[in-house]
């Protein structure tokens, strides 16, 4: 059964259509990305799949319900960690999963029994009294991921849940990622972090503008669109330029680097620094962050 | 449209764990609040109000104004609680987007903010009955009326409050209603004197402002000259509640999911 069944979903704010006919489909267990450069439409398809935003049109069908017919049983069964810490302020660190657990009519013992565990999950059982405010922003990212737990959700949905944490935060939030998807959990993700969606994810789209530019694993994807090998050549002067030209090798040209793309890249390369010497060239694998940049292009956004 | 369920008393009981945490702060300005008022009103304005004429009698000066101030608290409490503490929560502790990602629906957390102002608005007209029953300020047993009558126009004040949430920029736009709304309508609504020592035009525009009925109808309440006009005068307050929590819902969900 697929857990996510999304066609030709469209979401239109004041006429600018935010998704523009994107379909996709998430099946059970899978860790599913969604990657793209701000103002994609990333958060906007999240919303729409936790029935925060209602489609304007299309169909979407969520944990084999209609997400817009059946939205309290749709979110019955997911769980949410938002891009902005909304975490309750008032309320403890344990208040802020008991209270989150009463919405999903999750009480009593049964309740406090199920905040324990996760509060041991994310290794906050320590704080537990303590109030959000004292918590570092990577603690706080693990709590939100506690909560977005405390319903057992099939679908686990994690919009950016690393932006501005360091090095060690990201790759705990990533084990506890990887320690659910192992449980049974169906994973969609949306981040700006190649290393991350390349590390986590079994298949992601990228979106630019509101629609999906391609879809695939990540594996696949850099096979398709960066080869193995990409070299790097600086400064990117005329003469270099000329050489790749008359090679007839695919490369990208910023102000100041040449990206060569090669599926033969040592071989390549050798001929590169016989010919301009070893200095300011460099070999290394393609990685999903070349694809990103070669489909969304390098220019800024916003 | 109106996608409403009892799960919404979940967020009630969020508020009301709030509540609890901090309930000596919450509980003292209620409680000091009227005896302010009435040591203000009773000793130093008394002094000079001897009697104030009432549907033919002279009643005290203090038995006159008991009802209007727990009326006043009403009032406060309730839109006080649905316009600046309901927007806090929305706007910059984004709780309600958390609660979103939970079955409960929009309307299920904005009629919970309005049943919870209503409950604010209940405490504190309850702790001012408390404190002019004490005093003998209240004929008993009709002022037990007081009691349901307060948690209903605690509703209609707290559903118009929500109607100035679902529209204000920033926080500091609540200036505006308090100044232009709130206080006029504490002023001129018949707590401190009664409206009859009004012109004529004013005491039109005085029938006008939702707390002139709440003021009225308590006040026959406490001195037990209940008839039909105080009937007339709750349902006014019913229907104007029943109202904004229309629009309140509607303008919420609109401002929401923009």
């Amino acid at each position: 059964m697929d857990i996510i069944r999304a066609t030709d979903l469209v979401k239109t704010f004041r006429h600018a259509a935010a998704v523009d006919h994107i379909s996709l489909r998430v099946s059970r267990q899978e860790c599913f990305g969604i990657l793209g450069p701000n103002g994609a439409g990333k958060t906007t398809t999240v919303k729409m799949i936790y029935c925060f935003f209602e489609p304007t049109s299309g169909k979407l069908e969520v944990l084999g319900e209609d997400a817009r017919k059946n939205i309290r049983r749709v979110k019955e069964g997911i769980g949410v960690c938002p891009q902005e810490n909304n975490l309750d302020p008032d309320l403890t660190v344990i208040e802020n999963l008991r209270v989150f657990a009463r919405y999903f009519d999750i009480v009593g013992a049964r309740a406090l029994s199920r905040c324990e565990e996760l509060l041991r999950f994310v290794g906050l059982y320590g704080k537990r009294h303590s109030v959000i405010d004292e918590l570092s922003g990577g603690m706080k990212r693990r709590l939100i991921i506690a909560r977005s737990l405390v319903n057992s959700p099939r679908l686990l949905i994690l919009d950016e849940p690393t932006t501005g944490l360091d090095p060690q935060a990201r790759h705990q939030i990533w084990e506890s990622i990887i320690s659910l998807k192992k449980s049974g959990t169906t994973v969609l993700l949306t981040t700006h972090y190649m290393d991350e969606a390349t590390h986590l994810c079994d298949r992601l789209v990228i979106m630019d503008k509101g629609k999906i530019v391609v879809e695939g694993s990540p594996k696949e994807l850099i096979r398709q669109y960066a080869g193995s090998h990409v070299i790097e050549i600086s400064p990117a002067g005329e003469a270099a330029g000329n050489y790749l030209k008359q090679k007839g090798l695919t490369f990208e040209k910023t102000p100041t680097h040449f990206f060569v793309y090669a599926q033969k890249g040592p071989e390549v390369f050798s001929d590169i620094t016989l010919k301009f010497g070893e200095s300011g060239c460099a070999l290394r694998m393609a990685n999903l962050e070349d694809v990103f940049l070669k489909l969304t292009g390098r220019e800024l956004r916003e | 449209m109106m996608n409403i369920s009892l799960r919404s008393m979940r967020v009630w009981q969020r508020n009301f764990d709030v509540y609890l945490v901090t309930w000596k702060v919450n509980f003292i300005p209620p409680l000091l609040e009227p005896l302010l008022y009435l040591f203000a009103f009773g000793i130093g304005l008394g002094q000079l109000v001897k009697d104030v004429p009432y549907e033919g009698a002279q009643v005290s000066y203090l038995r006159f104004i008991a009802p209007g101030l727990i009326a006043t608290a009403v009032m406060n409490h309730g839109f006080f609680e649905t316009t600046y503490s309901s927007f806090v929560r929305m706007y910059y502790q984004k709780t309600f987007d958390a609660m979103l990602s939970t079955p409960l629906t929009i309307e299920d957390v904005v009629m919970a903010e309005m049943i919870w102002g209503a409950t604010k608005a209940l405490f504190a007209g309850s702790i001012m009955f408390v404190v002019t029953l004490l005093f003998g300020l209240l004929s008993m047993p009709m002022a037990l009326w007081i009691i349901p009558v307060a948690f209903l126009s605690g509703l209609t004040f707290s559903a118009m409050g929500m109607c100035f949430t679902a529209y204000v920029k920033n926080i500091e736009m609540f200036n505006f209603p308090v100044f232009l709304f709130i206080t006029p309508m504490f002023l001129f609504s018949g707590v401190f004197f009664p409206l009859s020592s009004l012109p004529a035009w004013a005491q039109a525009v005085a029938w006008c402002l939702p707390l002139t009925f709440l003021v009225s109808s308590l006040r026959s309440i406490a001195l037990g000259s209940f008839g039909m006009a105080v009937i007339w005068q709750i349902l006014v307050l019913a229907a104007l509640g029943f109202a904004c929590v229309l629009i309140s819902l509607s303008a919420m969900k609109k401002r929401l999911l923009k």
